[in-house]
């Protein structure tokens, strides 16, 4: 494991750089490929919506994958992701169209922790509403 | 309905292995963008001191939520799944997967709990590596709706 930050170098409330990750329903089916995960939920909207769904949403694990990538793109290496959890707290809404939804990830230190560990609290929201709450990662540092 | 309690600690048999593939991990990364070298050369991964490509740390779930359905299915249990939503999710690991590992995954019942006629249910499953060396913990939390609740 060889992140490229050092223990050192962060502080509680080092922030982390901020994304934006764009999902189409074209993502959601090669999600849907990728994961095995073929709930129509995520690419019918007639079936969506006879659940009680306001349209298609996205996979909760599509935004979990992208949330930790914050955090993976700042240590360098995705091998040093020592603990990860969210809660799924409302559904990315994915519309028809070709701008799909976008999802913005920020993260800062929360903690620091023994073993060169830290935690780092994630915030991720769509359309102005948090899809995650509780988005946690412990990732070891250099 | 109400669960049955007495499923709580129940464990199931380890599942077949999963073989992981240096392909199925790039097709993962790519249909989540991710471009991480570590993901899909094995050179950048061996750099960063992993055997072989690693994938990202979602990628497990694939593996233990089809382990944790076979809890889901079981008849005795009664969970409806047409109602049922994803609550949490949470991992824990003692080193990447990557690819070349074959893992079973070992599935227990952790909690069942019943909230405003929502059924929740928490299946923790323990991940191992060929050599029986645990890889990574997969808690996931599954909430049924309450029927009252559909639209």
């Amino acid at each position: 494991m060889t992140a490229k930050i050092a223990y050192d170098e962060v502080e509680v409330g080092t922030e982390l750089p901020a994304q934006s990750f764009p999902v189409t329903r074209a993502t959601l089916v090669q999600y849907a490929g990728a994961s095995g995960d073929f709930n129509p939920i995520h690419w019918n909207e007639k079936f969506a919506k006879e659940v009680g769904l306001p349209d298609v949403i996205a996979h909760g694990m599509f935004t979990m994958a992208e949330a930790v990538r914050v955090v993976t793109d700042w240590t360098g290496d995705p091998g040093a992701v020592v603990e990860y959890g969210v809660r799924f707290t409302k559904p990315v809404v994915v519309p028809n169209d070709d701008q799909g939804a976008l999802i913005e990830v920020s993260g800062k230190v929360a903690a620091k922790l023994d073993d060169n560990t830290v935690r780092v609290d994630l915030t991720a929201t769509s359309a102005g509403q948090k899809v995650l709450g509780m988005s946690r990662a412990v990732v070891r540092l250099a | 309905m109400a669960l049955d309690q007495s499923f709580v600690g129940r464990t199931y048999p380890p599942t077949d292995p999963y073989e992981v593939g240096r392909e199925k991990i790039r097709e993962f990364a790519e249909a989540v963008g991710d471009a991480n070298p570590a993901y899909t050369d094995p050179d950048a991964a061996k750099a960063l001191g992993h055997a072989d490509v690693i994938a990202p740390p979602t990628f497990v779930f694939a593996i233990t939520f089809k382990a944790a359905g076979e809890v889901i299915a079981d008849p005795q249990l009664g969970l409806d799944y047409s109602r049922v939503v994803h609550g949490d999710q949470k991992f824990a690991y003692t080193r990447p997967v990557r690819a070349g590992d074959r893992l079973t995954v070992t599935s227990t019942i952790e909690a069942i709990k019943s909230m405003a006629g929502n059924d929740i249910l928490d299946v923790r499953g323990e991940v191992h590596d060929e050599a029986g060396e645990h890889v990574v913990t997969a808690w996931t939390k599954l909430v049924a709706r309450a029927a009252a609740e559909e639209a």
